[in-house]
């Protein structure tokens, strides 16, 4: 558990260095963990995957997983890939302010 | 060794050697887990594997109900006619209910994902197999010198 620096303020996050409270997230804090993380624009493409997982996360309790990403957030596997390099589901995690997704796929 | 223990995974080269459904699933799921990490990986299908990407066999795989030892349940009634059909089709819909996809959706997604999917020549040739047998996401029919050679620098998951 540690803090970073966003925007002037001192935010808890997880050992994966995701947010820890919810509360804490809004559009311009996901604008700057994606810089953070490497994505410097957040395209209306990102903000619909981003938006589709805070979604799932407020009906379920966890992040959806690719399938569903693939499924029914509106983009395909291989846009998600291009959009959030090395790991879509957890980058896009990250950038939503949710923890890792649990589950394996 | 006890540095490389911590040094992070940064590409694996699955090798699936079964085609039941229980033979079949943890090795796209380990390709898929790889890529979800940013994990490079590649899948290499051999002997009866090959079924996983076989268009007319994929979406057929079943439950070994005999010789399964993981099923807990007796030879003679495993041998039953409908036992593997019927558990299979429970099996389907435990991993329905998780998210996992179907093989062949699963196959695709792992493909779009970017993970390399390859037949290996040997079985190819063994079983009479053409190109046209297979699903559009197999890349190549490769020997096994080539499957070393694409797996260098990396890690072999034997399933």
């Amino acid at each position: 558990m540690g803090t970073i620096n966003i925007l002037g303020k001192q935010l808890a996050v997880d050992a994966d260095g995701n947010l820890v409270n919810l509360s804490d997230w809004n559009e311009e804090i996901a604008r700057e963990l994606a810089i953070q993380d490497g994505i410097p624009v957040l395209t209306p493409q990102h903000w619909a995957v981003v938006n589709f997982m805070r979604k799932v996360f407020e009906q379920d309790g966890d992040a959806p997983s690719i399938r569903r990403l693939t499924k029914e957030s509106g983009v395909d596997t291989k846009t998600l890939y291009q959009l959030f390099p090395k790991g879509p589901a957890k980058r896009a995690a990250k950038i939503a302010g949710l923890p890792k997704p649990k589950a394996c796929i | 060794m006890a540095n490389s223990a911590a040094q992070p995974i940064e590409k694996v080269s699955i090798v699936i050697s079964h085609g039941s459904l229980e033979g079949v699933y943890p090795g796209l799921i380990m390709a898929n887990g790889a890529r979800m990490e940013g994990i490079e990986a590649s899948l290499f299908f051999t002997f009866f594997g090959l079924d996983a990407i076989i268009k007319k066999r994929m979406n057929n795989l079943k439950v070994a109900t005999v010789g399964n030892p993981g099923m807990h349940m007796p030879t003679l009634l495993g041998a039953l006619p409908g036992m593997s059909a019927f558990a299979t089709s429970m099996m389907k819909k435990e991993i329905e209910k998780i998210d996992i996809p179907p093989v062949a959706e699963f196959l695709t997604m792992i493909h779009d994902s970017g993970c390399e999917i390859y037949a290996c020549r040997a079985t190819v040739d063994m079983f009479h197999l053409k190109p046209g047998d297979f699903c559009s996401e197999v890349d190549a029919v490769i020997s096994v010198g080539q499957f070393y050679e694409k797996a260098a620098g990396g890690q072999i998951i034997f399933t």
